[in-house]
């Protein structure tokens, strides 16, 4: 058993499962939005517009940067705590990786409000 | 005429690791990787390498034969080396004593963490524990491993965190106790591996899978435990 505090949710099958769930969020968003855009016809500004408007495409939305974040916390706090080892490089890795998992999760709070604030603004 | 390219390093004489060249007449015969390092060894005793049964069942002879994980002594020379230039390091990401020789101790570590011996309280009964064959058939394909650390150093995860990650070798032996009719300690087995690095470091690239010299799968192994974990965790 190894002891993590700053894991997404500090068991490892929970961010298994959460890291699945999300990309499976995220691919239908993705295929939502790429089929709306080649599939609507006269697709303009005015329709773009009009979709966003709608309460459950903000809400779509939200749970597609929502996943967005989580999905990417977990990949790369794996990749973070992959390379930026104390055993390779000692105890300044401990600051390096505390350094680059709080510029992440800056990164996350500020993607969550600016998006929130984006979607509910138009 | 067999061109042979060893990792040479004596920590007591050299500041780094070098690559030493040799060169072996093997009159034409198909000869293991062994016995080409045995050869030499005649021709240069300070050649060190770890060797004992000769035949694929001791796992002492693990290396990197020619930029691959495996035996030395189940290697031929055909595959090894099939252009005439054979080149041997030791196993990837372990610490090296002395030439081919590794500093085995992180490996048996994360092997001790899965506490691989069958955990039963119940008494025991008068001659042995009974098995059905459907039963004992689970274990096949776990219980052939000879820990000869060929799969775990060929994993990358097990390069940057073998001090977290149990690693290939270790996993399929904490499933060949968690698959076990016999054992009891499933759950708090699945408890100690139930955080970020034990099992879930693994990304199935499967480079176990493809350097097993037993011909076993670890990555299905994982995938089991982790199908177990999940099960009990939704």
């Amino acid at each position: 058993m190894v002891r993590t505090v700053t894991s997404f949710g500090r068991s490892g099958t929970f961010d298994w499962l959460y890291q699945r769930v999300t990309a499976v969020i995220l691919l239908a968003y993705v295929l939502f939005i790429v089929g709306f855009i080649f599939f609507t016809k006269d697709f303009s500004y005015q329709t773009w517009s009009e979709l966003f408007a709608q309460r459950w495409m903000r809400v779509f939305s939200l749970v597609a940067l929502l996943s967005t974040v989580i999905h990417a916390w977990i990949g790369l706090w794996s990749v973070v705590t992959d390379y930026i080892t104390n055993r390779m490089m000692g105890g300044k890795a401990t600051v390096l990786r505390l350094f680059v998992e709080a510029i992440l999760a800056a990164v996350a709070v500020l993607y969550t409000v600016w998006g929130i604030e984006i979607l509910w603004g138009v | 005429m067999l061109k042979v390219s060893i990792y040479r390093y004596n920590p007591e004489t050299d500041k780094a690791p070098y690559m030493q060249d040799y060169q072996l007449d093997t009159q034409g015969k198909d000869l293991m990787v062994l016995d080409v390092l045995e050869l030499l060894k005649a021709q240069d005793p300070t050649l060190s390498f770890r060797r004992s049964c000769r035949e694929g069942v001791c796992g002492s002879d693990g290396m990197n034969i020619s930029g691959r994980n495996g035996l030395a002594c189940t290697t031929p020379l055909s595959e090894a080396a099939p252009k005439g230039k054979l080149i041997l390091r030791p196993l990837p990401g372990l610490p090296v004593i002395r030439d081919l020789v590794v500093d085995m101790e992180q490996f048996y570590e994360q092997y001790k963490k899965i506490e691989p011996y069958l955990q039963n309280d119940t008494p025991a009964p008068a001659i042995e524990r009974l098995q059905s064959p459907e039963d004992r058939e689970k274990l096949d394909g776990l219980y052939e491993c000879i820990l000869c650390a060929c799969c775990s150093t060929a994993c990358p995860s097990f390069w940057w965190n073998p001090d977290k990650f149990i690693g290939p070798a270790g996993l399929l032996q904490a499933y060949r106790f968690l698959a076990d009719s016999r054992d009891l300690a499933t759950d708090e087995r699945l408890s100690k591996l139930d955080d970020p690095f034990s099992v879930f470091r693994c990304h199935g690239i499967q480079n176990c899978v493809n350097v097993c010299p037993k011909g076993l799968n670890p990555t299905r192994a994982i995938g089991h435990i982790r199908n177990m974990l999940l099960t009990r965790a939704v």
